[in-house]
């Protein structure tokens, strides 16, 4: 909200600065966007008077002007368009200063120019350059313009919490800055009009929840075409609002300076009378702005016989405007319940400044006085006959001023200090709010009404809040919570987060954290199986469904890493995803979406960083399966790698990663397909865990040593190609006692020498028995046993 | 493990090819006179001191004193001599074996020291070339504002809940004293799911949880993802993190809320001089609610471009807790007081590592994310 420094300190003007006045603001709890002067730096500019006008001899587009001071005359060259004999417009003297430019006196193109006549942008007061500022014809020749227009001014910007919609009004906010100040505040002289003429028009409240009160006032005879005076256009300028015409802009004045919307109907195009009532679905209206809404229901509506002509505390009818035309009008102030506006304006894509009020609360009291208001300055401009001020109201309706109780240890209790009750008594009168106070055993206690104004006081501790506000909260005491030294619980057997982040980290990952939201075809490319869940109102359509797996986002990073000349990346991230707990859900609820904590990384490039010591091979799958593994025994526990199939991976390349049967992760080599239509040079490593298989180990319970020797023993075996090494392992795990105590594969080799449908494994089994020496024969018994198993099982034969 | 070794140390040395030995000897005579034990000393010595290696200061004390050296064999042919003249003859050779001894010791621990010289400069190599898979990572910067928000508050009691990022309306909201259609919700751009489902817009649905499933005292911080409808520029972001924290227990006020985000920022900027100011503000789930500024940590209050010139910044909404959402979740306003309070971690990260635009924590570009370590 933008407001007029000096309209302000026209009702209380306390000795500040602006910068000062806007810091006691911010410290206030009214947070200022921010403030600036409502004119450019200038000297001796005055309202001059143009009496004559001619061509330059030399210069088509200029003119010689003779310019009037009051006391003397100048010949003034311009270019502006608009400059005619009788204007008035400002007038900078020879020798004045407009910012860092001094006027002097010239030849321009050989003809004398002393001063210069001056546009809005010129005198820093607008954009507007267009022409000379035209200045109102009995504007006094000679003043001095800054103090003609009250330029010594500033516009403030004020951004109100929900809560102080009392301040939306220049008095409200007086209120707020005398209560600051501890100064008075004069308000303005409300007279009532008295009546003229008996003309009013009938109004019915059918639904009195959502508008218990309108009062109304008939004006007849008005001059429509009668100029808004100057002092009041800007005023509404300096609040950011455009001067229309006498009607509109009165009623604009009053929202400004009483914070009470108001509107005006042509009262020849009323009907019969108006009905204030909620809307039924399919109604139609067009609104002041020429578009037409078809309602929704329960919207509050302005109806007479014609239909609707209003939405109710957002916007007036187009069929019922007061034109140029109008000469008898209908003034409205109304009370709206904020329930009945909030969010209206919203769900039909508007935002009005009488919505703004109405939905925060306004005063329930002062629509009355705002209608004299009104019409004392309509007529003053406008001329006219007022009727009877007719006040349509249901009492039952009305917001009821809650009495609500203040005790002073509850004070005590939520501040962390007594606070006197003389000084609670005096801040609660500075509030204008109305009390009593008594007395119990150890509790003063207060029952306190606030005024109709404030909307926002309805329980104690809104009353404590007020109370630590003006007593300032940076003078309330500060100290440091004091605890008992119970210490936490924590399991030994837990594996935080940060840790495998670490690991990940140490393998040379970078974490990355990239949007939840991504783009549904990235999503279909690389899950299809997964329906995404979708946004009802994405920012894009790239950022329109919820990821299903983390590799579409690190993807999208890795793309945009690779396109900034870096050729090896290796990222991670821990996060969320979400699925459907069962496939696609008509229905979504929070039951049936898992939000699955997992941590996923992608890499490509050279298995290590460029060095002088190595060749720059690429990475391939067991690189990263040795990254994942190192997280893996973190936990101790035993995880397989099975040969796996996932969409967005190439088959045969990788893996479906299990613990006892349950998948928790994948990882393997990105479909190339996919990689060539994302448009990535490189293949590209992926995994992906759900974290929660990772978090828990368990606590070690040492087995004894041995202090015999082990005894290894190498063989190598041919096998067919599909035989997986863990299938080879298991073989031999089952096959073996329990005196096998290692099994390292250290060779795999295809190629000469072996049948193309075979490969050669190299196995080294190294054998021990915890309380005593094994002899040869036993380890012998032991090998061949374990031979003849993978002999029978599978397929095997040793190699020679 | 019975697997046999080859020791380093047991291995023979390779054989290398002499060098030239250039003699400095003189021609050996059978009886010499003792000038002549001296003129065999002089050039024996001085050819020791000439040796160039091993091989050939062993081939001088072979030959003069070794078991058929031209010293020893002088030695052995005393007898030759006149009783009377072999004492003194023998004294005689042996101060010279002695004095050729001690020369050839000397040298040989010259000849060594350069020999292991040679060795080690043959074996030297740059050790400022790169070493060899050095590669490290890094965490995400707004994650080490996390981590080390976290520890702050773990370290003195808290525990460190999360909660999911799809919430309802219930806990987003209505539990929250944001009923629908209240103006506040305006401030909170919501994405939506349905009209019951949304992302969450702030982490205090996971202190909406936490009441109802726990009992007082709580001491917790929920970290996490939030997100409102906000298009990416320099000091926006439609997905953002936010740290809460909550405290419920008896008695606790408006001091000890203070008292807690004071310490927080001084410790978390590690400056026990930072002024911290509170401003009336109004959150529908406190009461009273503060806005807290912190002095701008880049200018130190002078004022300057990161500040606007003011000298604070805003870094935290706070206040106690409103007794509607206490009751919401069934813990008893009179019994029980609370304050709360939260942060973006986005924010923080920004100022204490004077990153400029926080687009750059989701770029995820390796040049930006590489700097922190």
């Amino acid at each position: 909200m933008k407001f007029s420094e000096s309209w302000l300190r026209e009702f209380v003007n306390p000795p500040l600065t602006t910068r000062e006045l806007v810091d006691q603001f911010t410290m206030a709890g009214l947070e200022v966007d921010g403030f600036e002067s409502v004119a450019g730096e200038f000297s001796d500019v005055i309202v001059g008077k143009i009496s004559n006008v001619t061509s330059h001899p030399d210069a088509d587009r200029l003119n010689v002007c003779r310019v009037h001071s009051g006391d003397s005359e100048f010949q003034v060259v311009c270019g502006a368009p608009n400059a005619r004999s009788g204007m008035k417009a400002p007038f900078a003297l020879p020798g004045a200063q407009l910012g860092d430019h001094k006027i002097k006196k010239i030849k321009l193109r050989g003809v004398e120019s002393s001063g210069m006549l001056c546009s809005e942008r010129e005198l820093g007061i607008s954009e507007n350059h267009e022409g000379l500022m035209e200045l109102p014809a009995d504007a006094p020749v000679g003043e001095n313009i800054r103090d003609y227009l009250k330029l010594d001014d500033s516009v403030i910007d004020l951004d109100l919490t929900p809560n102080r919609s009392d301040c939306l009004g220049l008095t409200g906010l007086a209120r707020e800055t005398g209560l600051i100040n501890g100064l008075d505040v004069t308000f303005p002289d409300i007279n009532n009009t008295r009546p003229t003429i008996e003309d009013t028009f009938p109004v019915e409240l059918k639904d009195p929840e959502v508008c218990p009160r309108f009062v109304g006032r008939v004006i007849k005879n008005i001059n429509i075409n009668a100029a808004t005076p100057l002092w009041m256009q800007e005023k509404l300028r300096r609040c950011d609002v455009r001067s229309i015409d006498p009607v509109v802009d009165v009623t604009n004045y009053i929202m400004l300076e009483l914070n009470h919307p108001m509107h005006a109907y042509d009262l020849d195009r009323l009907s019969e009378k108006i009905v204030v009532r909620l809307s039924e679905t399919g109604e139609k209206i067009t609104l002041l702005d020429g578009q037409e809404i078809e309602l929704q229901e329960n919207t509050v509506l302005i109806t007479d016989a014609s239909g609707p002509i209003g939405m109710g505390g957002v916007m007036g009818g187009l069929s019922t405007a007061v034109t140029r035309q109008s000469t008898d009008i209908f003034l409205e102030c109304a009370f709206f319940s904020p329930l009945s506006i909030a969010g209206k304006a919203r769900s039909y894509g508007m935002n009005t400044d009488a919505a703004h009020r109405f939905e925060r609360g306004v005063d329930w009291q002062g629509q009355e006085a705002a209608i004299e208001r009104a019409t004392a300055l309509l007529i003053d401009i406008a001329g006219g006959e007022p009727g009877p001020v007719i006040d349509t109201v249901s009492e039952e309706h009305l917001p009821a001023i809650p009495e609500v109780t203040l005790r002073s240890h509850r004070i005590a209790l939520l501040l962390g200090v007594p606070i006197e009750d003389d000084l609670i008594d005096d801040i609660l009168t500075r509030l204008g709010f109305s009390f009593t106070r008594s007395r119990t055993e150890d509790d003063t206690i207060w029952s306190v009404s606030a005024p109709s104004h404030r909307f926002d006081i309805t329980i104690e501790e809104d009353l404590i809040e007020e109370i630590s506000r003006v007593y300032g909260y940076n003078e309330l005491p500060t100290r440091t919570p004091v605890t008992s030294l119970t210490m936490p619980e924590m399991p030994e057997g837990n594996i935080p987060l940060a840790r495998i982040c670490d690991q990940l980290v140490m393998r040379g990952y970078q974490e990355a954290i990239t949007y939840s939201f991504v783009d549904p075809e990235v999503e279909n490319l690389i899950n299809p199986q997964s329906e995404p869940i979708g946004l009802t109102n994405p920012l894009s359509n790239e950022m329109s469904v919820m990821r299903t797996t983390l590799w579409s986002g690190l993807l999208k990073a890795l793309i945009y890493n690779l396109n900034r000349q870096q050729s090896r990346v290796r990222i991670f991230e821990s996060g969320l995803r979400f699925l459907h707990m069962h496939g696609k859900s008509d229905n979504l609820e929070l039951g049936n979406i898992i939000q699955e904590k997992t941590i996923a990384g992608v890499a490509c490039g050279s298995r290590h960083d460029e060095n002088w010591s190595n060749d720059a091979q690429a990475i391939d799958f067991f690189d990263v399966k040795g990254d994942i593994e190192s997280i893996l025994a973190l936990t101790g526990e035993v995880f397989d790698f099975h040969p796996g199939e996932h969409p967005a991976l190439q088959r045969g390349q990788s893996a479906v990663i299990r613990k006892a049967g349950e998948v928790a992760g994948h990882a393997g080599l990105l479909n190339p397909g996919i990689q060539k239509m994302l448009d990535i040079r490189l293949p590209v490593y992926l995994f992906e865990l759900r974290t929660e298989f990772l978090m828990t180990k368990l606590v070690t319970q040492v087995r004894p040593l041995s202090r015999f020797p082990g005894s290894r023993r190498d063989i190598a075996i041919v096998i067919d190609r599909d035989i997986t090494a863990s299938e080879v392992r298991q073989c031999i795990e089952s096959a073996a006692d329990d005196t096998l105590i290692n099994l390292k594969l250290f060779d795999v080799y295809q190629g000469k020498g072996i049948d193309p449908n075979r490969k050669s494994l190299a196995l080294g089994l190294t054998f021990r028995h915890q309380s005593r020496n094994l002899t040869d024969s036993e380890i012998n018994d032991s090998v061949d046993r374990i031979i003849a198993s993978l002999e029978a099982d599978t397929g095997a034969s040793l190699r020679n | 493990m019975k697997r046999t070794l080859l020791l380093p140390w047991l291995k023979k040395p390779h054989k290398r090819a002499l060098p030239d030995i250039q003699s400095a000897l003189s021609p050996v005579r059978f009886y010499p006179f003792m000038s002549d034990l001296a003129d065999i000393i002089d050039s024996t010595l001085q050819a020791i001191n000439a040796a160039e290696n091993m091989a050939a200061l062993d081939e001088i004390r072979v030959r003069q004193i070794g078991k058929k050296g031209q010293l020893t064999g002088l030695l052995r042919g005393l007898g030759k001599l006149p009783p009377e003249e072999r004492p003194a003859a023998g004294a005689g050779i042996n101060k010279a074996r002695k004095t050729l001894e001690d020369a050839i010791a000397t040298r040989r621990k010259i000849l060594e020291s350069s020999v292991l010289d040679e060795k080690l400069n043959a074996d030297a190599i740059d050790v400022t070339l790169p070493g060899r898979n050095g590669e490290v990572g890094g965490l995400h910067p707004v994650t080490m504002v996390l981590q080390r928000m976290e520890n702050f508050f773990k370290s003195v009691g808290y525990d460190v809940i999360e909660g999911p990022e799809i919430e309802d309306d219930y806990h987003n909201f209505e539990a929250l004293n944001l009923p629908e259609h209240h103006p506040a919700r305006a401030m909170h751009d919501t994405f939506y799911f349905n009209p019951n489902l949304l992302l969450r817009t702030h982490t205090s649905p996971v202190q909406v949880r936490t009441m109802e499933s726990g009992t007082p005292p709580i001491r917790i911080i929920c970290p996490g993802r939030c997100y409102r409808i906000d298009p990416p520029d320099p000091s926006h972001l439609p997905m953002f993190h936010q740290v809460e924290g909550l405290v419920i227990d008896h008695g606790v006020c408006f001091a000890d809320l203070k008292g807690t985000v004071i310490q927080f920022l001084r410790v978390m900027f590690e400056n026990q001089s930072l002024k911290v100011r509170f401003r009336p503000s109004y959150f529908p789930f406190t009461e009273p609610s503060a806005e807290v500024d912190m002095q701008c940590v880049k200018c130190l209050g002078e004022g300057c471009r990161i500040c606007g010139q003011s000298g604070w910044l805003e870094v935290m909404g706070s206040g106690m807790v409103h007794p509607k959402v206490l009751e919401f979740s069934g813990i008893d306003p009179e019994r029980y007081t609370g304050f709360a309070f939260g942060m973006g971690p986005d924010r923080l990260a920004l100022l204490r590592y004077g990153v400029d635009d926080l687009r750059h924590f989701l770029d995820n570009d390796l040049n930006f994310l590489a700097q922190f370590r």
